[in-house]
């Protein structure tokens, strides 16, 4: 076996050493009814390299690639232009097989890493500082409310009809067994927001209100007055950002008066690989960061007085603190933040900008050609990179036949709120710098085949 | 001193924020098309603070600070409960394939099915090799994992109106085990260990009672140890109408070996970046797959790939509600399916292992801990050696160090200078100054022989020489000790321009 460097004589050399007569000595401990006298039956055994890669290459090739073709599929995960620098970067083995940098005297690549990311993040989304990670944008969300808990001694949360469902069902399961009161609201058919229903809502018994912006309709939305109506009652303002490359363009979440910002990293740096690994990112006020989740690394000195950074607060955390600790969180999403950093200094703030822009001028454009198709209709008047279409019919069926096309085309809101009648005729669009206008075309092209 | 501050071969290296530039970029961009703005006046106008670097200056940047890293391609990484193992370089690539890599959470499920393929041949290894019927994919740590399991036990109690309030986790566990059950608004009490370092079986059958909802055990424990009783223990917990949770991170010593199943667990979470070798990257992303019993089962969470005849389906919140045998389930836990670039990988894994590699994986694992064990209980403290073989994991103390003045934290340091990565320290909390050492299958027996031979030099210079030497060490690291407690006490978590430079715009 390939991976294993012991020969049958270090093996005996070794029981010898020891003491042992046999392997089957060394688990004498294992109970007699759960020994096991040889391979586990059914399985297949050891195969070399390219069987292995014939095996799983034909897998992989049952599968309809967004490189492969027209995609305009988003809602919380987004096809970008990832440079090949990055990829190399992150497979540098000191950088993929290290661990958490727990002696941080060998550490020092991964801690200042991580310090340049959560600078990174602090500044996208406006905030003074930011962690080093979560698993993903939905549990950094989860989080968030947890730490707005902590922070103002409250359990309602308040939680607006545009955020991603997904994130909201996780919210949902994970404060089914505690004292928090989460208050959901669904979304109608045009649901440029529900802010003021929410700045309305918001009491003294309010931890926080969540928003997403963009919303999981596309639609963008001025979180200013919502921001002062929390504050007001003494709540925090969680806003989600599910795709980071609008902080390029879009005023920072930030600028409009949240306390906590959290959001999926996956768009900068990172590729979609059917939902995971991504990144969670999470950043707050700086007053409130003992309340925080997750890792954090801090600047300190060496004893010759030299800079270096270490891991650190970490009496917050469940190695320290236990069943006392902000989170259980353990490993995070480490390497993914190291692609999200070496991507953002590619791209830098003139490079981001950029991107953003040309991602909304590409989503402008998409959006007139495909509100002039007979019976279609863009429902978000304000947005980023993404809008929703009203369909003359339900939309599922008709992301399938665009697909058989071809074309993955959206996500239908049938499947993301599956048995809202209202909701089911509607298609969230994704455009990013990726799509050409030949893909324009085969879309609208497809669109005319399908409605037709 | 030299001029740059390098010394040969070692890089010193600026921040991006001292280095960068917010109006450069790496990276050439289509230029941008005319339209009317959509984004309703909400532009961002004020400067982000974002540099940027050329490609050339990128690559440089973190090829320079990722030579201040330790790796376990550089050498042992001998880190306990971590299981710090070779990672192949077959699985970064096939977890590239565009088939895998560049396929969107949310597409149709035709157009995915081979992924689905992939999550369920995956997701049918787990399960065999564990002898459990039901595993669930979503969870993306093991932390993550550990909470699913809970919240499926707290499911189950719930839904036959059981208000149970306590779990019982020994004083050796992981922190993460404790923080979970109070995750699921447990109370959380201990359970003392015998002198051998194993559950007591007697103290916990005391315990156990109508008001206890679960057991979460470490098997093989976090003293590297097998808990010899675990099926009494679990017919016990049982008994009392409990659940047994079983922390999956050891699952190395075990694999092709032992199937939890057959010592009556309920649920396990496996660490796909420990047993089946998906790289840590530095701190994740990790991937916690949970395996359950036919109890828990119907309370796992959603979304799961189900076969149906010749396809995949993954069924979601709407299709798991309307069935019969998933209506129970807890919920979803994450945005979409879980870790796929790292069941790509583990899959990669265990194929290229196979049943009769994977069993050889545990054995070489415990072998090698094994002979670190016997190589050095002469001169260090081996608080249950006297007990018989360990695992895949050798633990001392530190209390052959007393009188010295110095301590597993010193000795840690000093290892650096030796070249390797620390084993882990202070962990478990059962043992002073606990040093875990894991070596894995991958070592061969002349790293085993080099790391045997550096950590018997350090310590008989400890106890012979001038502890001032050890106290300042490392020596030879690219950083001296650090300073944690000043880091924590005025905590500095992003760069700032200098005040000067700011004062002067």
């Amino acid at each position: 076996m390939r991976y294993l460097p012991l020969t049958p004589d270090d093996r005996r050399d070794m029981l010898r050493t020891i003491g042992a007569p046999d392997i089957d000595a060394l688990f004498a401990d294992v109970p007699a009814a759960a020994r096991l006298d040889g391979p586990i039956a059914g399985l297949s055994h050891h195969m070399p390299e390219m069987l292995v890669e014939r095996h799983l290459g034909r897998l992989a090739a049952r599968n309809m690639t967004a490189g492969g073709g027209p995609f305009f599929v988003g809602a919380g995960a987004y096809k970008h232009h990832v440079p090949a620098t990055v990829d190399h970067i992150i497979q540098r083995g000191e950088f993929l097989t290290s661990y958490t940098p727990y002696q941080p005297e060998i550490a020092q690549g991964t801690l200042q890493v991580l310090f340049e990311f959560q600078t990174q993040v602090a500044r996208l989304t406006g905030m003074e500082v930011a962690n080093a990670s979560m698993y993903d944008g939905s549990t950094a969300m989860t989080e968030a409310v947890f730490m707005a808990r902590r922070v103002t001694r409250r359990t309602k949360a308040l939680v607006s009809s545009g955020v991603h469902p997904h994130y909201v069902n996780v919210l949902k399961t994970l404060t089914r067994f505690t004292d928090d009161d989460v208050v959901v609201r669904l979304p109608d058919f045009t649901p440029d927001d529900d802010l003021a229903e929410l700045a309305a809502q918001v009491d003294g018994a309010t931890s926080c209100v969540v928003v997403q912006n963009p919303n999981v309709f596309g639609h963008v939305a001025d979180l200013a007055p919502l921001a002062a109506a929390c504050h007001a009652a003494g709540a925090l303002l969680i806003v989600v950002v599910t795709e980071v490359v609008s902080l390029g363009l879009v005023r920072s979440p930030g600028e409009m008066g949240a306390d906590i910002v959290v959001g999926e990293g996956q768009s900068i740096g990172n590729g979609l690989n059917f939902g995971g690994p991504y990144l969670g990112l999470f950043a707050c006020r700086e007053r409130h960061v003992r309340q925080m989740p997750g890792r954090l690394c801090g600047e300190t000195v060496d004893a010759d007085g030299r800079r270096g950074f270490v891991l650190t607060l970490s009496t917050r955390e469940q190695h320290i603190r236990r069943e006392k600790a902000t989170s259980n969180i353990c490993t995070n999403s480490g390497l993914c933040a190291l692609a999200f950093s070496v991507h953002l200094s590619l791209l830098g703030e003139a490079g981001l900008r950029q991107l953003a822009a040309l991602n909304h001028a590409r989503a402008v454009q998409l959006a007139d050609r495909l509100g002039r198709i007979d019976g279609i209709e863009v429902v978000t008047r304000n947005f980023f990179n993404e809008f929703t279409l009203r369909l003359p019919g339900e939309a599922r069926p008709v992301v399938r036949k665009l697909a058989d096309r071809g074309v993955l085309g959206g996500v239908s809101l049938g499947r993301l709120y599956p048995g809202i009648r209202d909701l089911d005729r509607g298609l969230i669009v994704a455009v990013t710098e990726t799509a050409t206008d030949a893909d324009f075309d085969a879309f609208e092209d497809a669109f005319d085949e399908v409605l037709a | 001193m030299t001029y740059t501050g390098n010394r040969g071969l070692q890089l010193e290296e600026p921040l991006l924020f001292e280095k960068g530039a917010t109006d450069r970029c790496g990276v050439d961009l289509p230029s941008v098309p005319e339209v009317a703005s959509r984004l309703g006046g909400l532009d961002r106008h004020r400067p982000i603070g974002l540099p940027g670097l050329s490609e050339p200056d990128t690559v440089r940047h973190y090829t320079r600070l990722s030579r201040q890293n330790y790796a376990i391609d550089m050498g042992i990484f001998p880190l306990g409960s971590c299981t710090m193992k070779h990672n192949p370089r077959l699985n970064e690539k096939l977890a590239r394939l565009p088939g895998f890599a560049d396929i969107h959470p949310l597409q149709p499920e035709a157009t995915v099915q081979g992924a689905l393929a992939l999550i369920d041949e995956l997701a049918t290894w787990l399960k065999t090799l564990t002898n459990m019927p039901e595993v669930a994919m979503s969870p993306k740590a093991g932390a993550h994992g550990e909470l699913c399991g809970m919240l499926a036990i707290r499911a189950a109690h719930d839904a036959t109106g059981d208000s149970r309030k306590v779990v019982l986790v020994p004083e050796s566990a992981h922190g993460t085990n404790p923080a979970t059950a109070a995750f699921c608004g447990y109370a959380v009490e201990n359970i003392p260990a015998d002198a051998r370092g194993r559950v007591d079986l007697a103290a916990l059958e005391a315990r156990l009672g109508p008001d206890v909802a679960a057991v979460m055990i470490t098997n093989p424990n976090t003293c590297g140890l097998f808990e010899p009783d675990m099926i009494a223990i679990g017919a016990a917990v049982h008994a009392a109408g409990a659940f047994v949770y079983c922390d999956g991170a050891n699952f190395n010593a075990i694999v092709g070996r032992v199937r939890p199943g057959d010592l009556g667990i309920d649920a396990m979470h496996i660490n796909l970046h420990k047993t089946f070798s998906t790289p840590h990257g530095g701190g994740g992303p990790g991937s916690g797959p949970v395996v359950f019993s036919a109890a828990l089962a119907p309370f796992a969470p959603l979304p799961f790939v189900r076969r149906v005849g010749d396809r995949y389906e993954l069924v979601e919140e709407a299709q798991a509600l309307a069935s019969s045998d998933h209506d129970l389930s807890f919920g979803r836990m994450v945005a979409f399916h879980g870790q796929m670039g790292m069941f790509v990988r583990a899959l990669s894994y265990i194929l290229s292992h196979g049943a009769d590699g994977l069993r050889q994986v545990a054995e070489d694992a415990v072998l090698n801990a094994n002979y670190v064990l016997r190589s050095l209980e002469d001169v260090f403290t081996a608080p249950f050696a006297a007990s018989g073989p360990c695992m895949h994991e050798a633990l001392f103390s530190d209390d052959f160090l007393d009188g010295t003045g110095l301590s597993t934290l010193d000795f840690a340091k000093a290892l650096i200078d030796e070249g390797f990565h620390p084993m882990t320290m202070y962990f478990p909390l059962v043992v002073h100054g606990a040093m875990l050492v894991e070596p894995t299958e991958t070592e061969s027996k002349a790293s085993l022989d080099q790391l045997i031979g550096a950590m018997r030099s350090v310590a008989t210079r400890m106890l012979a020489e001038a502890a001032e030497t050890f106290k300042a060490a490392p020596h030879l690291a690219p950083r001296r000790r650090l300073d944690e407690t000043a880091a924590a006490r005025k905590p500095v978590l992003t760069w700032r321009e200098p005040a000067g430079l700011a004062a002067a715009e």
